[in-house]
């Protein structure tokens, strides 16, 4: 039986600061792209404002449910898509395919097969290619001078993004790195975190 | 100075601060859809004060007349009028003079304005309280036109009279008012029944509920982006506007599809986020 832990002013503080980041994101932060990038953007910042909103009403216990694996996905999937869709313009194609591939691979794996390691093979590999693009791509840009020094910290929002990624997926497999207690202590904090590096990151490219 | 301090805080939990807030917040959202800047500060006073006044008189006026139906509640039997700690003709005699004052500035302001708050009013203390309330579950579409009125009627101050964008911000509205009450219906069942308010879940069952709330919602949604598509909001606004409604969508299927309290209580909360956030971004666009 999971326990119950109630959510502090502050925690609600930080959450509504990082869905009114992510809003402002969605309103102001990417327009001026072509279409596939604004609703790849669009996506990912979405679903950090919803999820944000959800944990908002809801409370940490939300971040109980199955679906929070699959949804958490999405995030970095439609991120990384964004970035492939501006940055390497001639794999925009393979890597939305790879996207929607890997998006539905990940639900088939979590909902209808019985075996334990193919569901966390399939998010290890789909979260790893993800994760590394967001990771590494505005860096490289950023230190080869094709984009300003200020996008490489899209870059470490991507690393934050890891960091949860990782946290949540050990205190589902019951091995966590952190106590339960701990993971939801700084999640609101470090949720925050990412979202103001991915927002200053895209302002200051 | 005490006295009035005192009836103060008797007389605020009889006119649902929170509720009639919102419901104000759509009629302010409704003015300045028409473009009508909030610097025009006398009229932002008056749409303000002379709706505030109305639907803080109609909830009030519905307070004296469901004060039997609220005692059996255990939600509402803590309310002063159900709780008997204000006479029912002190309670009366309040929300008459809320309701005469607030149309009658209405009134003052523009006629028209003032018709359709007064419309808001006869809907919901007339026809859906007194009316239909008790008889049969579909009074709720009635008091949710009366919960329409407020974005129309702003509207139609601003605009000078009626266009299909407030027809449609107020249809809105209307799909948006079963998404909020029908899980308040299905989170206090027993309460309803013990009433004996015909609600839709006593009525149809939980099933059919939870299709009307999903089906409701897709309507909400459409008719906000259309308003908001007919206002002529910038994209990057509408981008926003489509999560919301998209996060308002996921919720409402998935009480179709995985009905659980916890969903069900969060897309009872999500909803008046999501027609607040909808109104903020009605007004930011104008500013």
């Amino acid at each position: 039986m999971t326990r119950f832990m109630k959510m502090t002013p502050i925690d609600r503080m930080l959450l509504l600061l990082t869905v009114l980041l992510a809003a402002y994101q969605i309103v102001v932060g990417i327009d001026g792209l072509s279409a596939l990038p604004i609703i790849a953007y669009t996506i990912a910042f979405g679903v950090l404002l919803v999820a944000g909103l959800l944990l908002f009403i809801l409370g940490f216990d939300v971040l109980d449910s199955p679906i929070v694996v699959i949804i958490s996905t999405i995030i970095p999937l439609s991120l990384s898509l964004g970035l492939v869709s501006e940055y390497f313009a001639s794999y925009r194609t393979p890597y939305l395919l790879f996207a929607i591939i890997g998006f539905a691979a990940v639900i088939i794996t979590r909902s209808f097969t019985t075996s334990e390691k193919l569901p966390v093979i399939v998010l290890a590999i789909i979260h790893g290619i993800a994760g590394l693009i967001i990771f590494l791509l505005p860096i490289i840009f950023a230190i080869s001078g094709k984009a300003k020094p200020g996008f490489a910290l899209v870059g470490i929002g991507g690393g934050l993004i890891g960091l949860v990624g990782l946290l949540l997926s050990f205190l589902k497999t019951g091995k966590p790195i952190l106590s339960r207690e701990r993971i939801f202590k700084i999640f609101p904090g470090l949720l925050l975190v990412m979202t103001a590096t991915y927002v200053a990151g895209f302002a200051l490219r | 100075m005490k006295t009035i301090v005192a009836k103060f805080r008797l007389y605020w939990p009889l006119t649902k601060g929170l509720q009639s807030g919102l419901l104000l917040a759509t009629g302010v959202a409704g003015y300045m859809s028409a473009r009508c800047p909030i610097f025009h500060i006398g009229t932002i006073l008056g749409l303000s004060g002379s709706l505030f006044l109305s639907i803080a008189g109609s909830t009030v006026l519905n307070m004296w007349w469901d004060r039997d139906i609220d005692a059996k509640m255990r939600r509402t039997q803590k309310r002063p009028s159900s709780a008997g700690t204000v006479s029912p003709e002190e309670i009366l005699r309040l929300g008459l003079v809320l309701s005469v004052i607030g149309v009658g500035w209405a009134v003052a302001i523009d006629a028209l304005y003032g018709l359709v708050v007064f419309a808001g009013l006869f809907f919901d203390v007339v026809i859906y309280s007194m009316w239909l309330k008790r008889r049969t579950c579909w009074g709720i579409v009635w008091g949710g036109v009366s919960g329409a009125m407020p974005i129309l009627a702003g509207r139609v101050l601003g605009l000078g009279g009626f266009d299909w964008i407030g027809i449609t911000l107020a249809l809105g509205v209307l799909f948006w008012i079963p998404t909020h009450t029908l899980t308040f219906s299905m989170k206090f069942f027993d309460d309803y029944k013990a009433a004996g308010v015909p609600t839709f879940p006593s009525t149809y069952g939980f099933a059919f509920t939870r299709t009307t709330i999903a089906i409701s919602s897709v309507l909400a949604a459409v008719a906000m982006g259309a308003a908001a598509f007919g206002i002529g909001m910038a994209w990057g606004f509408l981008r926003l506007l489509g999560v919301l409604s998209a996060g308002l969508l996921m919720l409402a299927f998935t009480i179709t599809f995985r009905p659980s309290d916890r969903v069900n209580f969060s897309l009872f909360k999500y909803a008046s986020i999501y027609m607040l956030a909808a109104m903020i971004l009605v007004v930011i666009e104008v500013l």
